[in-house]
């Protein structure tokens, strides 16, 4: 067990964990931040997608010890009122089914569309397809990121 | 028209919340949050179980089905407010926890939420309006025929009195419900039929927690099991020290799902019921110490069993053994080969093969297939004494209560439950196991616990979509009329065979047989559950029949089905003819359906289940022996379609997930071990492989709704069976359709 302080949602948090521990568990079970979800373990569904930085990464995959100083953003704060464009987007395409997967496509989304504001069809295909939806929401997903990408401020 | 209510006043008095305990209570703030804008009531009067109205005439309703991504909290709720005829923006949703009495059958499966709730709700809705218009009349002095209730408001146009329902419903909810209620007529709706965006997408999009993964209660312990390895084992020992030993752990216990000689309901299926459980402080750390676990398996012996089920009581073999999907194989393609059970037969169809010009017989097959719910399974229980507080992801909670009860030894009465939202259903959460598990390891240990399948264990647990195998045949005269129809159909363990859907009933001289191979992996409903095979089957046969006769495939369709309308062969027939062609005739205006169209490679099929027709128009290209499933567009007849936005949602769902499943979905055996156990080896559909467009149309029509969730879903089989023929001039028979070498990916 060892001590780690970390910068999430742009506060300070510390946590005494095994330093193998993933963040997908420092999240949800210590930090109770459970709209990162848990979906295979392995980095195969896109889940518990979260922002190290400004990249979209898996936290299943990502060790606490690896975290150091660099920000990590979760669903929770990806806006402080739910108003992220992407958010807004896909209250707009009214997207979600069951809703399990819908974080992890948000913060894979988000961050495609910090990097390529402008996104072609093939380049949301390649970003989101580490993504599963098992109740197959993908055409609203597709269009709710052209209709962010199309709104200002992304 | 008149109805009779059922409502009962559940409560006189004002402010008594129906929720006697929420384990979500989190979920709570962001309505309060919304509710800033409206104002929270300073005092709620409740109308009946579904609703209560505060008194500044917000309005909270009871949604009493569990919810797996339907949005049928959105759309029950819309049909109450339709009827008690109040603004949608002060409807406020909470979810209704399992309570039998207050509730009925809270049912989430075989398309029936909507239809089975479409009176009830209304009801519940008119009744309520009623007693606030009573309640006006007494408090003004005025007949209650002449007063009007609308959008909130109760008016009384002579004396020019108006008050909101907020204002009357602390006199309403002291009367007496009235006997009869006045429903609405389907063109007076103003709720119904109008797209609501779903009520929890702000909940969704914000990572509120909502699902029973995301409970968090007060010195809550998880929990893991660890199931047998293969199908055809069970528990043997356990030593469990080494696990203990780890950091975080409390306990290691093994449980047993079922006491002696319980009698087993239909949805109680569970092929590991001896299980051990490993408990500690947090998810990692448990997952951590389970690899520490030393587990000794040993053979099941067979055994037979009798469950009563939804059709009665019914016998059920379990044989020992370890299986294998080539085993299975074999074993299918004998059992075809031979005379199956015969179910129907109309005319003389021994005679027409024999008199056949041509004949065309085609085999189809299909494997198992895991649920593979973006949510593994979980479940939250803390039993203390003779108590148990429950919160339970699942599709039918009134059938596992007496299985939890019998297992804990309490009475079912002291079980209260709460139903989260379930990350995906598919037919699988139906399976309460894992509750009565959650339920047993808080009583060994003595605390609130959650117990969390890993992905592993919950794609290698079982309940699996049933491996299927049917044969057709069709006889031709000269001419290369159709003159006999022959299925015959199994699967292991049960048959997919609907003996009386079309095309029995269009042809003169028509067999239908099945057959059955015992088995000890455990299956069960999975998204239109048989349906799911068969209508892939065939429409890709019928595609083949109608390419012989030289018809076009809709006309040589909508022909059947006029001969089944006009001169029906037989009297079982459990179709509407005349709504199945509907959906042929509209899928063809709206997809600009070409005979011979060689620009596109076009397949359509159309399938009936739960009382609802669907037509898919599939269009397909090959790129780079990728398959590219270009348009798909879709025609539905499900009644009045409450939400429609909602319900076209469902509908792409159902594509995308049907195309997946064609091409990718796939479980197979070895020595009775599940071959794949997490998604870098079950291939699921992904965004590069889903339709590009998805096109989806309602007939209009005034008849009551009909299934929604799982129509949509069989006919994709077929579509894209016969639109891969067009674009690669191979008909394709076995599912997966990826094995094939010509298909990449």
């Amino acid at each position: 067990m060892a001590i780690f302080n970390l910068n999430i949602n742009g506060s300070e948090h510390s946590v005494d964990v095994d330093s193998n521990t993933p963040m997908l568990w420092v999240l949800r079970d210590h930090f109770k931040l459970v709209g990162t979800k848990y979906g295979c373990g392995i980095a195969q569904c896109g889940a518990c997608t979260v922002h190290l930085g400004d990249n979209a990464v898996r936290s299943c995959q990502l060790p606490v010890s690896a975290v150091g100083e660099q920000k990590i953003t979760t669903i929770e704060g990806l806006s402080e009122h739910g108003d992220h464009p992407v958010q807004k987007a896909w209250l707009e395409i009214d997207v979600p089914q069951c809703g399990y997967c819908q974080a992890g496509q948000i913060m894979s989304a988000s961050a495609l569309l910090k990097r390529n504001p402008n996104p072609s069809d093939e380049e949301i295909e390649s970003a989101m397809n580490g993504n599963i939806c098992r109740c197959g929401t993908y055409t609203r997903i597709k269009k709710a990121i052209k209709t962010a990408a199309s709104s200002e401020n992304v | 028209m008149g109805r009779r209510a059922f409502i009962k006043n559940t409560s006189l008095a004002s402010g008594g919340l129906v929720l006697g305990f929420s384990i979500l209570n989190s979920c709570k703030p962001e309505q309060a949050k919304e509710m800033v804008v409206r104002e929270m009531p300073k005092e709620w009067f409740e109308m009946n179980s579904y609703l209560k109205i505060g008194d500044n005439g917000v309005v909270t309703i009871y949604t009493p089905n569990p919810e797996f991504g339907q949005n049928i909290r959105t759309s029950m709720p819309m049909l109450v407010a339709e009827e008690l005829d109040v603004d949608w923006k002060n409807v406020l949703v909470e979810q209704a926890p399992y309570h039998a009495d207050k509730y009925g059958f809270q049912f989430t499966g075989g398309s029936r939420g909507i239809s089975a709730r479409w009176e009830p709700l209304r009801m519940a809705g008119a009744t309520a309006r009623q007693m606030l218009i009573a309640a006006a009349a007494e408090t003004w002095q005025v007949p209650k025929e002449e007063i009007t209730a609308e959008a909130g408001v109760l008016q009384h146009a002579a004396t020019k009195k108006s008050a909101g329902y907020g204002e009357m419903a602390s006199v309403a909810a002291t009367l007496t419900v009235p006997e009869e209620v006045q429903l609405k007529e389907v063109k007076d709706f103003k709720l119904i039929s109008r797209s609501q965006k779903n009520v929890d997408a702000k909940s969704i999009v914000t990572g509120r927690p909502l699902f029973g993964m995301d409970i968090q209660e007060e010195g809550m312990l998880i929990a893991m099991i660890e199931h047998p390895p293969a199908f055809g084992l069970t528990l043997k020992s356990v030593d469990g020290e080494a696990a203990k030993a780890m950091p975080g752990i409390k306990d290691v216990v093994t449980i047993k799902s079922f006491k002696d000689g319980y009698e087993k309901g239909g949805f109680d299926t569970n092929a590991f019921p001896e299980l051990v459980a490993i408990v500690g402080n947090s998810t990692w750390e448990v997952m951590q110490a389970k690899k520490k676990l030393k587990v000794e398996w040993q053979p099941i012996t067979a055994y037979s069993e009798t469950i009563a089920g939804f059709g009665g009581k019914q016998t059920i073999n379990i044989p020992a053994g370890l299986e294998s999907t080539t085993t299975h194989k074999s074993q299918m393609e004998a059992l075809a080969a031979k005379p199956g059970k015969v179910v129907r037969k109309d005319g003389n169809p021994e005679v027409a093969f024999e008199n056949a010009t041509t004949i065309l017989e085609r085999s189809y097959s299909a494997p198992f297939l895991a649920h593979n719910n973006m949510e593994p399974l979980n479940a939250f229980a803390h039993v203390a004494g003779d108590k148990a507080k429950i919160a339970a992801p699942i599709q039918i909670p009134p059938l596992i209560i007496p299985t939890i009860a019998s297992s804990l030894g309490i009475p079912k009465e002291n079980i209260e439950m709460d139903l989260p939202r379930m990350g995906g259903g598919f037919g699988r959460k139906a399976y309460a196991h894992f509750v009565v598990e959650a339920a047993l390891i808080s009583q060994k240990v003595n605390a609130p616990i959650k117990l969390v399948y890993s992905r592993e264990d919950d794609m290698t647990n079982g309940i699996y979509r049933p491996t299927y195998h049917a044969t057709y045949r069709a006889a031709f005269d000269e001419n290369n009329n159709l003159t006999a129809l022959h299925v015959k159909a199994g699967g292991v363990p049960e048959s997919p065979l609907f003996a009386n859907r079309f095309p029995a009933g269009a042809i003169d001289n028509y067999m239908a047989e099945e057959w059955t191979i015992d088995s000890n992996i455990s299956i069960g409903a999975f998204r239109a559950p048989r349906s799911n095979f068969m209508a892939g089957a065939e429409q890709a046969f019928l595609d083949e029949v109608a390419e012989t006769t030289g018809k076009d495939a809709i006309q040589f369709r909508l022909d059947l089905l006029k001969r089944a309308k006009e001169n029906p062969v037989g009297e079982r027939n459990d179709y509407d003819a005349d709504r199945y062609a509907g959906v042929l005739e509209l899928v063809r205006e709206k997809s600009a359906w070409k005979e011979n169209d060689a620009t596109k490679h076009r397949g359509v099929s159309a399938y009936f289940c739960h009382n609802s027709y669907a037509a898919h128009v599939l269009d397909l290209k090959m790129e780079n022996g990728k398959p590219v499933v270009e348009k798909v567009v879709c025609a539905i007849d499900c009644g009045v379609v409450v939400n429609p936005d909602a319900a076209t949602n469902m509908a792409e769902g159902a594509i995308t997930d049907g195309v997946g499943n064609a091409f990718y979905g796939e479980l197979t055996f070895e020595g009775g071990v599940p071959q794949k156990n997490n998604f870098h080896q079950y291939q699921m559909i992904r965004m590069k492989e889903a339709p590009k467009e998805i096109d989806v149309h309602f007939v209009q029509n005034e008849i009551d709704p009909t299934g929604m969730g799982e129509p949509p879903f069989p006919p994709v089989f077929g579509a894209v069976a016969n639109a891969l023929y067009k674009a690669t001039g191979q008909r394709h028979y076995q599912q997966p359709f990826n094995k094939s070498r010509e298909i990449v990916g």
